[in-house]
């Protein structure tokens, strides 16, 4: 006898015709499979909360051997990458507005004299601690790493001075966000993230939806050219863009306290170009896409590496390699460089050039390669 | 020359992957007329015009439509020819007055106002140009639809299907509006499967298969089918029709209300049959063939009879 309330049979039919359409759902298919295994790359190798290689500079005015050995041995900690020496303090601060270097170290003028006399000079390091996360590791070892270097090469008439305390001060100067409050970076970081997931989302499903609803072969029966069809799409969103971050900007004022340094209208620069970015994106995946399910799938696809390896839930500098070129190739990215410069830096437009630049490029790119897909016909 | 031609394809053909939906399709419409387009389901018709459009890249064959080339020239194909698709492709989200709003001005049609405006007037809308395009019922959705695609007085007008589920009555006035553009100067090429519609047009094609099986008015297409059908009247034809289906010379077997039809190719071999098939109260003449029975008489030919399959 076969029961009334559940059939194995149906229950079989249904397994494999589920089966089927998910093979041939391709894209599907492989989003599937696809997701998981991005989620463990980028779990299990790209995010490092103890990052090393971070680019330094040093303000030195005097170079000596001592400069020179502790330098190296900071070097040598894997922590700090000197890519400039300089002695002028302008460049070394500018390169810290800029985020082209995470940190300052500086030598005092007569630092080795005052050392050899005991008079305990002090070295300063200025760090960029708009992304806390990134720099406490480099900073808490610092002191370690210089007095140990500083003992080995202290050796013969000076050996006395290796005693306890270290024979110099080591003052830790955190700019930008000095009580390292994480809601500081997190939520201008959050700003970038919302747009990058909704307006993906909504201009993914814009070609999608018509040909879903078969309106499709009325748009392509009339005269209107992709180009004029995408722009169309596109620039209801922009508003809604520009309302979006409204709305996250006071929220950043009003509940998490965050502080707005720099300068609205750099911001609402940058801001309209990562808008269009994304609507750009969203559009291009609206030409992949054959359902909507495709594009929300999609536009999942895109957001994952958006949200890991940009800079937002991790530190940048801290990913390998590998990951900082996926990286530099996301809008997000770049516009966090922009929003952290400004909203945290008082960075300049000057200054945030070439992020904006390549938020530019990206959208460019997209443009050209939604242009290249628009199907013009129903083939 | 194809100056006086609005449609001149030749050999036009369309392949989805393996399958041929359309293959080696001529057709040469003068300017001016009005022509159905008939064939059973699946048949290419919808292709076919979706090529004439330049909504489907022909896979074979080339041509011109207002004499731009399909191929290349679809732009400007579009801009002078009004495409009414099968399946209703307004916007439903969006009002009656939306779509036409949005219809001129992708054409860019001057006084966009008022244009609108005197089509709302024209379709009898004005008074619910507010409601979505949704609310509207299937027959209006269809005067919508042509309202629309002839807003921006195109010379060419391919019309799919354009009166599937609409009212007798309404059915007669969309022809009469047909009529009445025709005669303001636009060619009309019209899909349709109702045979009194396809005697409303100057001329007839036929698919089937996807190949073009029959062209011509439709006097000719009835005349060259060599068809000979005999109308039996009486008590006698019940369940007539199960005896005399298959029997070889009967093509078609048909009752049209208490008649049954009988229609083939050779008068005699049917005589013969129906004589010795028939007992009771049955009077039998022979009359004209209808368009229907000779359409049925070429889908047999074209190895489509779809009797087996419905
Ligand atoms: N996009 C497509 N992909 C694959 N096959 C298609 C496609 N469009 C049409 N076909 C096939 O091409 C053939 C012709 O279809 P078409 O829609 O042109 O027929 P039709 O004459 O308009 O039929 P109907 O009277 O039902 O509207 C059919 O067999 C159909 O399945
Ligand atoms: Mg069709």
């Amino acid at each position: 006898m076969t029961s009334v309330l559940v059939s194995l049979n149906r229950i079989l039919a249904v397994f494999l015709k589920e089966t089927v359409q998910m093979r041939r759902d391709r894209l599907t298919f492989a989003m599937m499979l696809g997701i998981p295994l991005v989620q463990l790359v980028l779990f299990g190798f790209a995010i490092n909360m103890d990052p090393r290689h971070l680019p330094a500079a040093v303000l030195v005015e005097e170079q000596t051997p001592i400069v020179r050995t502790l330098v190296k041995s900071l070097e040598a900690s894997e922590y700090y990458d000197f890519i400039l020496e300089t002695d002028d303090p302008r460049e070394s601060t500018d390169l810290l507005a800029r985020g082209e270097v995470a940190f300052v170290v500086s030598f005092p003028t007569g630092f080795t004299r005052d050392l050899i006399r005991g008079d305990r000079p002090q070295i300063l390091i200025e760090a960029d601690a708009s992304d806390p996360a990134a720099a406490s590791n480099a900073i808490g070892s610092a002191n370690t790493i210089l007095t140990r270097a500083l003992n080995r090469e202290l050796k013969g008439a000076t050996a006395s001075l290796a005693a306890s305390p270290a024979p110099f001060e080591l003052v830790v100067l955190p700019r930008y966000n000095p009580e390292a409050k994480t809601a500081y970076n997190i939520v201008p970081g959050l700003l970038g993230v919302i747009l990058t997931m909704t307006l993906v989302m909504i201009t993914a499903m814009a070609m999608t939806r018509e040909s879903e609803r078969g309106t499709m072969e009325n748009l392509l029966s009339m005269p209107a050219r992709p180009f004029e069809v995408m722009l169309g799409k596109i620039l209801p969103y922009v508003v809604m863009g520009a309302i979006q971050t409204g709305v996250i900007l006071l929220a950043a004022r009003l509940i998490f306290d965050v502080p707005f340094v720099g300068s609205f209208w750099v911001l609402v620069l940058g801001v309209t170009i990562f808008v269009i970015a994304n609507l750009a994106v969203g559009f291009t995946f609206s030409t992949i896409a054959k359902s909507q399910m495709q594009a929300m799938q999609l536009t999942f696809f895109f957001f994952l590496p958006s949200i890991l390896l940009s800079g937002f839930m991790f530190p940048f500098r801290g990913m390998p390699h590998w990951a900082q070129m996926i990286g530099e190739g996301l809008p997000l990215t770049h516009f966090l460089r922009v929003v952290r410069g400004v909203m945290l830096k008082d960075a300049t437009l000057a200054q945030l050039q070439a992020p904006m630049l390549a938020m530019c490029a990206f959208t460019a790119v997209m443009m050209l390669i939604a242009m290249l897909r628009y199907r013009r016909t129903l083939d | 020359m194809s100056i006086d031609l609005a449609i001149d394809v030749h050999g036009l053909g369309k392949r989805f992957g393996k399958k041929v939906a359309v293959s080696g399709v001529d057709l040469q419409l003068p300017r001016g007329e009005v022509w159905g387009f008939l064939g059973p389901n699946g048949s290419g018709k919808t292709t076919t015009i979706r090529m004439i459009c330049g909504l489907l890249k022909a896979s074979e064959g080339s041509g011109t439509a207002l004499g731009f080339d399909i191929l290349k020239d679809a732009d400007r194909i579009k801009a002078h020819t009004g495409y009414m698709t099968q399946k209703f492709s307004f916007w439903t989200d969006l009002t009656i007055r939306e779509n036409l709003e949005f219809v001129a001005r992708l054409y860019r049609l001057p006084h966009m106002r008022e244009t609108v405006d005197s089509t709302l007037q024209g379709l009898g809308l004005a008074d619910r140009q507010h409601q979505l395009a949704e609310a509207l019922s299937g027959g209006w959705k269809q005067r919508l639809a042509l309202a629309a695609v002839t807003m921006h007085h195109p010379d060419l007008l391919l019309l799919d299907e354009p009166t599937a589920g609409v009212d007798p009555q309404a059915r007669r006035d969309f022809w009469d509006e047909i009529h009445e553009l025709s005669s303001r100067g636009m060619t009309v090429l019209v899909s349709t499967h109702y045979m009194d519609e396809a005697e409303r047009c100057d001329r007839i094609v036929y698919l089937a298969n996807g190949h073009k099986v029959a062209e011509g008015t439709v006097a000719d297409i009835v005349h060259r089918s060599g068809l000979v059908t005999f109308r039996g009247q009486g008590t006698g034809v019940r369940r007539l029709a199960e005896k005399l289906k298959g029997l070889p010379g009967l093509d078609h077997v048909a009752y049209f209300g208490a008649a049954l039809h009988v229609s083939g190719p050779d008068a005699d071999i049917i005589r013969a049959t129906i004589t010795r098939e028939t007992s009771g109260d049955v009077t039998w003449e022979q009359v004209d063939p209808s368009l229907e029975d000779a359409f049925i008489a070429l889908m047999a030919d074209a190895g489509t009879d779809r009797r087996e399959h419905a």
